[in-house]
């Protein structure tokens, strides 16, 4: 077992377990803070396949937007006498069923994959060169830029979407 | 070296908890955190893919996501809240207004 295989080990197992805490806590806010320390651990799971940007990435938009908007929206909206109920639906066993059936069948079709596509052209060594983020930046402002563009319409959308939903009286 | 399968094997297992969470929560937030960790998931898998198969795709693809996720996770949020505004509960079983 080499270093880069345990190192893999520990974020697979503290991913996991991380995320079994965060759907099973009661209160909201407990979750939200799991999943602080989730996105933290797969932010270094990005680290670990040579994807820097997206790892900073993670951490800026996930960590420090998302969970921030969820944890004002659970200021808002008071939740104290929700948290003595069940935290269950009274069907979770078909719900837990349906995760495990799927599980089984992923890890049985992962075994089987054989055929590859041919490599690409974006070795370790050529993003050595000139750095993770320089090659994102070549390929999303040359070959991507309408998708780019799209997503930033799709952001402006989500922020009058926002205010618009929010707002008491339009 | 670590195994390509073990990304997968592990992106499936995370996505599989978002789905037992997705379904079996009452509380509607737990349900929208629910649906990020499912993205996380595919995050996870895409970037493996990029990473074995030497090419850009899969990164760019990340960062879509990451800017959809944040967009959904605003009006998901701005939508709970209106609901909230007008029927005081975010448990999923008593949101049945359409069920006729």
């Amino acid at each position: 077992m080499t270093l880069l295989q345990f190192i893999f080990g520990y974020f697979a197992v503290m991913i996991t377990v991380l995320s079994l805490l965060m759907i099973t806590r009661r209160n909201p806010v407990h979750g939200v803070l799991w999943m602080l320390a989730l996105f933290v651990h797969i932010a270094g799971l990005y680290i670990l396949l040579n994807a820097e940007f997206l790892a900073a990435i993670q951490i800026i938009v996930y960590a420090g937007a998302i969970l921030v908007l969820f944890l004002f929206v659970i200021m808002l909206l008071n939740l104290k006498k929700e948290e003595s109920v069940k935290k269950f639906q009274k069907h979770w066993p078909v719900g837990v069923g349906t995760g495990i059936i799927f599980v089984v069948f992923a890890v049985s079709i992962v075994r089987k994959i054989e055929v590859f596509p041919q490599l690409g052209k974006y070795t370790i060594e050529a993003i050595k060169a000139e750095g993770n983020i320089m090659t994102i930046g070549k390929v999303l402002y040359t070959k991507y830029l309408l998708p780019f563009e799209i997503v930033s319409l799709i952001l402006l959308v989500a922020i009058i979407g926002a205010v618009v939903l929010a707002k008491k009286r339009i | 070296m670590v195994p390509l399968s073990w990304y997968i094997i592990l992106s499936a297992v995370v996505f599989s908890i978002g789905v037992i969470g997705f379904l079996t929560r009452r509380n509607l937030i737990m349900t929208f955190m629910s649906i990020e960790l499912m993205l996380n998931a595919v995050n996870i898998s895409f970037v493996a893919f990029s990473h074995y198969l030497q090419s850009m795709k899969g990164q760019i693809m990340v960062f879509f996501i990451i800017a959809v996720a944040a967009a959904e996770a605003a009006i998901g949020l701005a939508i709970i809240i209106a609901y909230y505004k007008n029927n005081p509960t975010i448990k999923v079983d008593e949101i049945n207004l359409l069920k006729g």
